[in-house]
């Protein structure tokens, strides 16, 4: 009975007063849980001495045409490719062939630098490293999946969804190239 | 099932601690007394075995964990130095390595029971999703083991699985690439990454304690379900779970020890592969990657879809079918002994499942039925693995959204027995049968 009583008097009980105090410490708690759990999120992103090894330095003149040298840069390999001619012609040549992510030869060397190919050596599919001068185009095939890549590192055949990607790299030499 | 409590504390000790913490009460409630369905088949004595190779796996685990050290350097010669060096180091390592395979073989055939006496079935859908979340844990778990001894196949294990996240790039670009480099902790599978995946690993099976307790307590309110499918009638459907399911239990963990162990002293390497006694070497992968066995019908899955995006959704897909079961399956009746169609249905589930299986080891480009030749190389061409894997995936996915859906709105079932006792006793003789089991644990 007590209850009925009390539900008529109305001791500063507003309701609106109170579904607001309720709703502000609700966001104030959700605002300070998000404040703790993000420094516990962000803790597994790369740490500071992991960005810091940004760019690697590489002299590529002992590499001859046809060979490839592989070098690891932020923990990836990288396949730096001197093509002989050949390899380059066939690769123009099907430049307008059907692809699943299309791109031009030249698109995926630098100007004048049509030998050098300098591609990350990951599969696109599902990140394994993709076997030199292997598969149908003569360029890569993929062990895990199955994907094929020709000699300018595009996607031909099998699962992978994109082209074997280009890091940012540019000729400081002749024969020297920086990465990254 | 879980009614009044005959526990009796005997000793001052026992009174005193009964109505302070009655612990010794819910140990005597759920392990001694607990009425059980009298006609449970061998296949009941998994989730028994299953709780010894949890048991098996931590007690190994917290050993190994003295003697391993986590750092991409160091991990690869720390196994070797635990193989060579550690006192019975090599035993322990064995016993730990096949235990998740024993683990998984066990899973297996619970789950398969499960599906085939129609466990997942009302009231015992939460007790099913629990044991779906034990799986999963229980994947995860030995996914992140198989990466600590940091050797070729750790290693690239590891990239495929963390990268399959990458195919949320094909959702929203760069979403997959960040989530990727957060689990990696860098631009690769490298030093953080290794010493998360211990900190997971060692965390993990803990949480599936946790999880199996629930699972326990929610199998505890309905009660076990049985090869008949009917719910339990009365007390003479029921006997007390010790001595009866203790000493069945205890015989059949014992063969499947002897199993174990098989493979522990004789074995110990049939499961494993090769290229792990090789270290990691992030710049070369091996030539022939596979996962651990128990995973080779998902990776099957995932390798038969030609898109990345929808091959990894396929492979999660297959395990959220298990998730959704209880309310796929339209049929009233449990038990697949009365259900002759979908009986066959299941057989050919099984056969799918190990048909993907045996499909994840191969090469997606082998051939299984040789057709014809290739006129350039000579090599034979035909129905290869990878078109064999889409077959069976369909039918494996088309069992849990087609056939069961349908099958029981329109298959004639066979008659269903009223009670557990009534198929061995031509009269469903209550009466007899309660002499015939009268308690024989208490005749001395």
């Amino acid at each position: 009975m007590a209850e009925t009583v009390n539900a008529h008097e109305t001791h500063g009980d507003d309701p609106s007063r109170r579904d607001f105090i309720h709703i502000a410490a609700m966001a104030t708690g959700a605002v300070g849980v998000a404040a703790v759990a993000w420094p516990f999120i962000d803790q597994m992103n790369p740490s500071a001495d992991t960005l810091a090894l940004a760019s690697i330095e590489q002299d590529i003149g002992k590499v001859a045409p046809g060979q490839q040298l592989v070098v690891k840069w932020r923990g990836k390999p990288v396949f730096v490719r001197h093509r002989t001619p050949a390899e380059i012609a066939a690769s123009v040549k099907d430049d307008h062939a059907d692809m699943r992510d299309p791109a031009t030869d030249a698109s995926r060397t630098k100007p004048g630098k049509q030998e050098w190919l300098i591609v990350i050596g990951v599969c696109t599919h599902l990140g394994c490293v993709p076997n030199f001068g292997t598969g149908d185009y003569g360029g890569w095939f993929c062990p895990c999946h199955g994907s094929v890549y020709d000699t300018a590192g595009r996607i031909r055949k099998g699962p992978a969804p994109r082209n074997l990607e280009l890091p940012s790299y540019e000729f400081t030499g002749p024969t020297k190239v920086k990465i990254g | 099932m879980s009614g009044h409590s005959k526990y009796e504390p005997k000793t001052g000790f026992e009174r005193w601690l009964d109505v302070r913490l009655p612990i010794v009460r819910m140990a005597y409630d759920t392990a001694i007394d607990f009425p059980t369905p009298k006609n449970l088949n061998y296949w009941w004595t998994f989730g028994g075995i299953l709780a010894v190779c949890l048991v098996i796996q931590i007690v190994t685990g917290v050993v190994l964990a003295m003697h391993y050290v986590a750092n991409a350097g160091l991990a690869f010669n720390s196994v070797e130095h635990i193989m060579r060096d550690v006192n019975h180091g090599w035993m322990i390592r064995y016993i730990h390595a096949n235990g998740a395979s024993m683990f998984f073989l066990a899973v297996y055939v619970h789950i398969a029971r499960g599906l085939y006496y129609g466990s997942y079935k009302a009231p015992r859908e939460i007790l099913w999703l629990l044991g779906c979340v034990i799986y999963l844990l229980m994947m995860a778990t030995a996914f992140m083991g198989y990466v600590l001894p940091w050797g070729q196949m750790s290693y690239y294990g590891a990239v495929v699985i963390t990268n399959l996240f990458s195919a949320f790039d094909n959702v929203i670009p760069g979403v997959g690439t960040a989530i990727t480099t957060w689990l990696w902790g860098g631009f690769a599978v490298d030093n953080a990454t290794l010493n998360r995946f211990f900190s997971l690993h060692y965390l993990l099976p803990f949480m599936i304690a946790g999880v199996v307790g629930l699972h326990i307590w929610a199998l505890h309110v309905p009660g076990n379900n049985n090869p008949v499918g009917v719910d339990v009638k009365s007390k003479e459907d029921t006997v007390p779970f010790h001595p009866y399911y203790t000493v069945k239990d205890g015989f059949a963990i014992l063969v499947f020890l002897l199993l174990f162990s098989w493979f522990v002293f004789f074995a110990p390497e049939a499961l494993g592969h090769a290229d792990n006694q090789v270290m990691a070497n992030p710049l070369a992968t091996p030539s022939h990657i596979v996962p651990e066995w128990y995973f080779l019908p998902f990776y099957a899955i995932l390798r038969a879809v030609p898109d990345k995006l929808f091959g990894v959704l396929g492979m999660f897909g297959a395990i959220a079918m298990l998730f959704a079961l209880p309310w796929l399956d339209t049929s009233k009746v449990r038990s697949m002994r009365y259900r002759p169609t979908a009986r066959w249905f299941f057989f050919l589930f099984i056969a799918a499942t190990l048909g993907l299986g045996w499909c994840g080891g191969k090469l997606p480009d082998d051939v299984v039925i040789p057709i014809g030749r290739d006129a350039v190389t000579g090599d034979p061409t035909g129905f290869t693995v990878v078109m064999l894997s889409r077959v069976l995936a369909v039918y494996y996915f088309a069992y849990f959204i087609a056939v069961l859906p349908l099958l029981g709105l329109f298959e004639k079932t066979l008659p269903v027995p009223d009670t557990i006792s009534t198929p061995v006793l031509p009269k469903g003789g209550a009466a007899m049968l309660s002499g015939a089991t009268a308690s024989p644990e208490k005749k001395g």
